[in-house]
């Protein structure tokens, strides 16, 4: 039995603000998607396998705008390149599982379930059973919302005033806060929080989130505060 | 683009997607990382958060809105510090949500 403790909150409550956050985009990505000129079936498809909200979105753009297939799938691997670094960070706790169950985890790696997962790792929390569900929810929800703005069309229900579209900042900001557990953490935030934001601004943007955090944890892992002790498993060289 | 060529761009958008997410977590699944490695790797998830948080709560359209009527800005805010005072994950996350709607109604936007 995996390391779980019992005071972790069920999948589906950790689930719920990416699942919020997830249904409006994705319908909002199936609409764009019909619109440039993708049936229901690819735009599905596409939220099956490629499952990575921006470069989805850049992706139906270029499409629709006559882009030819090789610079599409050329900006696709510039933007989600930032996978690179999730996979990086959370492998030390994947060690001891099985290669199959690897893959399936890091086919549903996002933004926002590598933000979940790093902390709910961090604390111990392993359990196979409520990762591979949090990840099955959070997809199940991206492919739904795809699918209904692909079938809904035109027709394109206006999610602000609810405050939908807060859902995901607003579990970054309780995310953030868990992972305030040195001085080092602190800095890595508010540096990769500035940095990505002036990047935000310069013809680097699709970069900004990747070269942010690079630079950001860089400084921080060699100020003195940085944690020597790890979540890993402790290996000793 | 017609369909089939469609469904193949989809295909090799899948496999640059899909590598990049994988190809880390195998290689080190297999051998022991270095320590300077793991020291940069602890503070990575951190430096991720800010650089997310900092980008969808402060640009819109692309630009920096760091002004007072961006009901994000207080959103978060209220979640962080509901976060850190009740170390809820869901209500947190709620609250801030009817804040924004909130906010919104009053300003009629």
């Amino acid at each position: 039995m995996p390391e779980s403790p019992s005071s972790e909150p069920s999948a589906l409550s950790q689930a719920l603000p990416i699942v919020l956050g997830y249904l409006p985009v994705g319908f909002a990505y199936g609409v764009l998607a019909v619109k440039a000129g993708l049936s229901l079936a690819n735009a599905g498809l596409m939220s099956l396998i490629v499952f990575a909200g921006s470069a989805q979105l850049i992706g139906v753009d270029m499409i629709g705008s006559g882009a030819p297939a090789l610079s599409v799938i050329a900006t696709t691997l510039i933007v989600n390149l930032r996978h690179v670094l999730f996979s990086a960070a959370l492998s030390p706790h994947l060690r001891g599982m099985p290669k199959r169950r690897i893959a399936l985890f890091c086919f549903q790696l996002t933004d926002e379930t590598f933000a979940l997962h790093a902390t709910r790792f961090h604390k111990k929390q392993r359990a196979a059973a409520k990762t591979l569900a949090i990840n099955a929810l959070t997809q199940s929800a991206w492919v739904a919302g795809s699918i209904m703005g692909a079938l809904a069309g035109g027709f394109v229900p206006d999610v602000k005033p609810w405050g939908l579209d807060f859902a995901l900042p607003a579990m970054f900001a309780v995310l953030l806060v868990g992972q305030f557990l040195s001085p080092a953490h602190v800095l890595a935030a508010a540096l990769g929080g500035a940095l990505a934001l002036v990047l935000s601004q310069t013809p680097a943007a699709p970069f900004a989130t990747l070269s942010a955090a690079v630079a950001a944890a860089a400084v921080a892992a060699l100020t003195p505060w940085s944690p020597c002790r790890t979540t890993a498993p402790t290996r000793t060289p | 683009m017609d369909q089939s060529r469609i469904l193949l761009t989809i295909a090799g958008m899948a496999a640059v997607t899909y590598l990049p997410r994988l190809i880390p977590a195998l290689f080190f699944a297999a051998r022991s990382m270095p320590a300077w490695l793991r020291r940069f790797l602890a503070v990575v998830p951190p430096a991720v958060l800010g650089a997310l948080l900092s980008q969808s709560v402060l640009l819109a359209g692309g630009n920096i809105r760091f002004t007072l009527e961006n009901s994000f800005l207080w959103g978060a805010l209220l979640t962080g510090f509901l976060a850190w005072r009740t170390r809820g994950f869901f209500g947190p996350v709620a609250a801030g949500m009817v804040l924004v709607a909130v906010f919104r109604l009053a300003a009629g936007s």
